[in-house]
């Protein structure tokens, strides 16, 4: 990936400031010292809260998980998340440079910590285990015909091969972890103490050599996906 | 689509494909222009953004969780 080295994403700066982005900048930062500041401050902090309380809500709503979260606990990691999100935001009120309305770069706090509290919370109530060899529902996972046996354990016997020959330790670990067993790749990186983009890379590599072991041993062609 | 394509398709990657941590310091520059220039002129301008947005599970669900927080 440019994994491979940053990118020359062209990053613009929008300008001039919106007036809303503006607004916002000015009453959070509340250098003044007089007692209206303050006050200035304090609402336009609980005006904040109360949006990414909300957004939290919607997301939580929205977001398909493993676990159903409803009810109180749902309410107490929107709680958390807000909470959480609005003191990110405080710390780093300085580094907002206008790239964004001000709005949308809060928001983007609030959508990562429901990922990372969601990826915690897999681990308090994980998906009960179904029984038996779980590389047997691979060909499942990628849609294979049920009634096609012969492509259906072909696929599964030759993944496990390059997966067993190909990968590391580290990144048979991972793969299996998220593809075989199911578990989200965001409750991977809190269970093993790693981050997002660490696991993603991880994956990126195991695929790209995947693929290769399969190209070699004639299963996928170079470019074009395997007619069936 | 067979099983082995979409096995091919889940394997192919992007040389383009900026990685989590890239994608996400510039989630919000990129929600923000989806919405104002349409998502075909985002990708073309961030294509490597876009290209991790495709292929990570994770990032696109963040990716589509702020998109309907500011729509």
């Amino acid at each position: 990936m440019s994994l491979a080295g940053s990118t020359a994403a062209g990053v613009s700066r929008r300008d001039p400031l919106d007036a809303e982005s503006r607004e916002w900048l000015r009453c959070l930062a509340g250098t003044g010292r007089d007692a209206r500041s303050a006050a200035e401050r304090e609402r336009a902090l609980a005006r904040l809260h109360r949006l990414l309380l909300r957004a939290a809500h919607a997301e939580l709503r929205r977001r398909s998980h493993p676990v159903r979260i409803e009810g109180r606990e749902r309410d107490d990691l929107a709680h958390q998340a807000a909470d959480d999100a609005l003191l990110a935001i405080i710390g780093k009120l300085d580094r907002f440079r206008g790239d964004s309305r001000f709005t949308t770069w809060a928001y983007k706090f609030v959508i990562f910590e429901v990922s990372a509290k969601l990826g915690r919370h897999y681990w308090r109530n994980p998906p009960v285990q179904v029984d038996g060899d779980a590389w047997e529902r691979i060909p499942d996972r990628f849609g294979a015909d049920p009634a096609q046996h012969a492509e259906s354990r072909e696929l599964a016997g030759a993944l496990r091969r390059a997966v067993t020959e190909a990968l590391s330790e580290r990144q048979r670990r991972v793969f299996v972890a998220i593809i075989v067993d199911g578990i989200p790749l965001d409750a991977l990186a809190a269970e093993l103490g790693s981050t997002r983009n660490a696991i993603y890379k991880t994956m990126f590599d195991a695929r790209r050599k995947i693929r290769a072991h399969l190209v070699a041993h004639g299963y996928l062609h170079d470019e074009e996906p395997r007619k069936s | 689509m067979s099983g082995w394509q979409a096995l091919d398709q889940f394997l192919q990657t992007d040389p383009q494909d900026v990685g989590c941590d890239r994608a996400m310091e510039i989630l919000d520059i990129y929600v923000d222009a989806v919405i104002r220039q349409g998502t075909d002129a985002t990708e073309r301008r961030y294509p490597g953004v876009a290209a991790h947005l495709r292929a990570c599970g994770p990032c696109g669900e963040d990716y589509a969780g702020l998109l309907a927080a500011v729509s």
